[in-house]
C-alpha cells in the first residue's frame, strides 16, 4: 500500500505549461519531500497526486493501479493543508471524525478512532475545542489528525510548517518525522525550505520550473548535486559557485565549494579576500569575504578570531570541490 | 484620544450631529404620539380634543387589524423564504466559472435598481394581467383556463413581486459570503470523502449562516413596512386581503382622514417592529458574534 507513480504527467494552466513530463516513482513507506523555490510548481504537482486538480496528459498509478481519472476521495490519500483547512464550526473532535463520519464509520468506532488519534497527537485535552481557540502547532495537530484517523495509502504535505514560528517548526519537524517512524506510512512533503527536505527526507525531489532537477537521498544530493541549481539550492549556507579565472584554471566553467569545505588561515592559502561581516553563531562562525573572484562564503571554528575588515586566505578542499561544465551540468 | 481634554473636544465636537439627529428622530416620533391621544379629524378641523386611549381602542379593535398583522407576517415570511431559498441557490451558481459571468451577474442584480412602484406595475400588467399579460398568454398557448393571480392568490402575487425585488440584494450578500469561503476547506472536504451534498451540508450551510441571518434582518426591517407594492396593485384588497399594518395605518389617517387613529396605528406598528427586533435577535442575532 502507498506506492504512487507518476509517467509523462504535464500540467498546464491555460497556455501556461506549469509541469512539462514528469516521470517519478514514489516507493512504499517512503517519506519523499518536494523541494523548490516558490512558484516551481510543487503546489500543483501535489494536488495533481491528490486529485484536486486534472492532470493535463500522462498517468498516475497508484498501488500499480491506474488512478488517473479517479477523484480525490477515491484514491485513499489524505491531504495536510498549509491554511490547515479545518472546518471552523466544527469542534477539534468533529473535525478530527469528519472523514470517518463521511465514510459512513459507527458512532462507537469513530469515537475509539479519534481518542486513539487525540492521544497520538497530544490533543486529548482539546477535543471540545473550536480550532479558532487554538494554537498554530495545535490546529497542525488537528489537521494531522484529520488524515491519520482515515489510514490512507499516503500522507500528501503542503508545507505544513510555514505557518508557525521558527521554534515550533523544528518541534513540529521532529513530530512529523516521529509519526512517519511508527506509521510507516508513505508520505510526500512539499517545503521550499531545504533544512526541512534535507532533516526529514528519505529521498528528495528538487524541482526547478515544474521540472525535476535531481532525484535522491539527502546525502547524495549534498554530496554529488547533479548541476549548479541543487548545488546552490541544497545545502546551507549556499554552496560558493565560482565562475571565470578559477574554474577555467581548472578547465571548466564553473567551480563550486561548500563554505565547510574551505581551510581559513591569516597568512597563507590559495585565494585572498576581505571579510565584509562575520556571523558568529557559537560553534561556527561564518565569514563573508570579498574575494579576487566574488562574494564567497566560508565557515571557520567559532575560536576563530577574525571580524570585519580583515584579511584571510583560503584554500578549497580538493576532495570536495564540484565541478560543472558550461550546460551547469555536474563533470564528474 | 488618550487624554481627558481630547475626549471632551472629541464629545463636544461630535454633539451637534448628535442632536441633530435625535431631534430628528424624536420630534416626529413625539408628535405622532401626541396626534394619537387627540381626536383629530381632517374632515372636521377645530374639533380637536383629547381623547385618552379611544384611538388606540378603535385600531386594535377593528376587525382589520388581526387580518393585517397576519398578513403582514405572511408577507415577510413568505419573501423571507423564497429569498433566502433562491439567493443561496443563485449564489452556488454564480460561484461556478461560467462564460459571461460578469454580464450574468450584473442581469441578477438589476432588479434591486427597479423602483418598487414601478415593477410593481410591470409584474402587474405584463405577467399577472389575465388578458393580456404573460402568464396568462402561456396559460391559453396550453389550453388551460387564464389565472387572475391579483384577486384569486392576491397575497401570493405580492410575495412574488416583493421577492424578486428582494432576491438580487439576498443572492449579492450571499454570493460574497460564499466566495469569502476558503476553497482549501472545501478540498479538505472532498479528500475526506465529502459528496457535494455532504459539502453543502457540512461547509458551506455553515458557513453561510452569518449572511443569512444578516439578509434576514435587513430584509425584516424593510419588508415590514411593505407599501407600493400594495397600494399598486392589489389596494390592499380583495376584502382585506393584502391589508398590512403599514396599510392600515394609511387607509385609517389618509383614507378616513382621521389622523389620531392613524397615528395610535403608527405608534403601534412601531411597538410591533420592536417586538419583531427583539425577537429576531434573541433566535439568530447569536450568529452574529464571532
Ligand atoms: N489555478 C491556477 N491557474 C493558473 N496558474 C496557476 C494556478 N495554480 C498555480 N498556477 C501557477 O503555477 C505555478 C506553480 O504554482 P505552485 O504549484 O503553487 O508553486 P509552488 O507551490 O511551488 O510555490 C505558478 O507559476 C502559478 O502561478
Ligand atoms: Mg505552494
Amino acid at each position: 500500500m502507498g506506492q504512487i507513480e507518476l509517467q509523462k504527467v504535464t500540467k498546464s494552466f491555460g497556455e501556461t505549461q506549469v509541469i512539462p513530463p514528469l516521470d517519478l516513482v514514489i516507493g512504499e513507506g517512503e517519506f519523499v519531500v518536494f523541494v523548490g523555490p516558490s512558484g516551481c510548481g510543487k503546489s500543483t504537482l501535489l494536488r495533481l497526486i491528490a486529485g484536486l486538480e486534472d492532470i493535463s496528459s500522462g498517468t498516475i498509478k497508484i498501488d500499480g493501479k491506474d488512478a488517473t481519472d479517479l477523484g480525490p476521495a477515491k484514491r485513499g490519500l489524505a491531504m495536510v493543508f498549509q491554511s490547515y483547512a479545518l472546518y471552523p464550526h466544527m469542534s477539534v473532535r468533529k473535525n478530527i471524525a469528519f472523514p470517518l463520519k463521511m465514510a459512513g464509520m459507527e458512532k462507537a468506532a469513530i469515537d475509539a478512532k479519534v481518542e486513539g488519534a487525540a492521544k497520538v497527537l497530544n490533543l486529548g485535552d482539546y477535543l471540545e475545542r473550536r480550532p479558532g481557540q487554538l494554537s498554530g502547532g495545535q490546529r497542525q495537530r488537528v489537521a494531522i489528525g484529520r488524515a491519520i484517523v482515515r489510514e490512507p495509502a499516503a500522507f500528501l504535505f503542503d508545507e505544513p510548517l510555514s505557518n508557525l514560528d521558527a521554534a515550533l517548526r523544528v518541534n513540529m519537524r521532529l513530530e512529523i518525522t516521529e509519526l512517519h517512524q511508527t506509521l510507516k506510512t508513505t508520505m510526500i512533503y512539499v517545503t521550499h525550505d531545504q533544512v526541512e527536505a534535507m532533516t526529514m527526507a528519505d529521498k528528495i525531489v528538487v524541482l526547478h520550473a515544474g521540472r525535476i532537477e535531481q532525484v535522491g537521498s539527502p546525502l547524495e544530493l549534498y554530496r554529488t548535486p547533479r548541476n549548479t541549481f541543487v548545488a546552490g539550492f541544497i545545502g546551507s549556507p549556499k554552496m560558493n559557485l565560482l565562475t571565470g579565472a578559477v574554474a577555467k584554471a581548472r578547465g571548466v566553467e564553473t567551480i563550486g565549494i561548500r563554505p565547510e569545505h574551505v581551510a581559513v588561515s591569516k597568512d597563507s592559502g590559495e585565494w585572498q579576500g576581505r571579510v565584509t561581516v562575520a556571523e558568529h553563531l557559537g560553534s561556527d562562525t561564518f565569514l563573508h569575504v570579498n574575494s579576487d573572484h566574488g562574494g564567497m562564503t566560508v565557515r571557520v571554528g567559532g575560536q576563530m578570531n577574525v571580524g570585519h575588515g580583515d584579511t584571510i586566505w583560503m584554500t578549497p578542499d580538493a576532495n570536495h570541490l564540484h565541478r560543472f561544465g558550461a550546460d551547469g551540468v555536474r563533470i564528474a | 484620544m488618550a487624554t481627558q481634554a481630547s475626549r471632551a473636544a472629541a464629545r463636544l465636537m461630535i454633539s451637534p450631529a448628535v442632536v441633530l439627529l435625535l431631534l430628528w428622530m424624536i420630534v416626529p416620533l413625539g408628535m405622532t404620539i401626541y396626534f394619537s391621544f387627540l381626536r383629530y379629524n381632517l374632515l372636521m378641523p377645530g374639533t380637536e380634543a383629547f381623547a385618552g386611549f379611544d384611538n388606540y381602542k378603535y385600531f386594535l379593535t377593528d376587525p382589520a387589524f388581526f387580518t393585517s398583522i397576519k398578513n403582514t407576517l405572511v408577507l415577510v415570511l413568505g419573501v423571507l423564504i423564497i429569498t433566502v431559498g433562491g439567493g443561496i441557490a443563485l449564489a452556488l451558481l454564480l460561484d461556478q466559472p461560467l462564460w459571461g459571468q460578469g454580464i450574468v451577474r450584473v442581469l441578477v442584480i438589476a432588479p434591486f435598481f427597479v423602483m418598487p412602484t414601478v415593477s410593481a406595475l410591470v409584474w402587474k400588467n405584463m405577467f399577472f394581467n389575465p388578458v393580456n399579460g404573460l402568464f396568462a398568454y402561456a396559460a391559453k398557448a396550453v389550453g388551460l383556463q387564464p389565472f387572475d393571480f391579483l384577486s384569486q392568490a392576491p397575497m401570493f402575487s405580492i410575495i412574488i413581486i416583493v421577492a424578486w425585488q428582494w432576491l438580487p440584494f439576498a443572492t449579492l450578500i450571499l454570493l460574497t459570503a460564499m466566495q469569502s469561503l476558503d476553497s482549501e476547506q472545501l478540498e479538505a472536504a472532498e479528500m475526506d470523502g465529502a459528496s457535494w451534498g455532504n459539502r453543502f451540508i457540512y461547509i458551506m450551510v455553515p458557513h453561510l449562516t452569518r449572511a443569512v441571518t444578516v439578509v434576514i434582518l435587513i430584509q425584516t426591517i424593510f419588508l415590514l413596512s411593505t407599501f407600493a407594492e400594495i397600494l399598486v396593485t392589489t389596494n390592499g384588497g380583495p376584502g382585506t386581503a393584502t391589508t398590512n399594518l403599514t396599510y392600515l395605518v394609511y387607509m385609517q389617517s389618509l383614507l378616513q382622514f382621521d389622523v389620531g387613529g392613524g397615528s395610535a396605528g403608527g405608534i403601534i406598528a412601531v411597538i410591533l417592529a420592536n417586538i419583531v427586533a427583539i425577537f429576531l435577535m434573541r433566535m439568530i442575532g447569536k450568529n452574529l458574534e464571532t
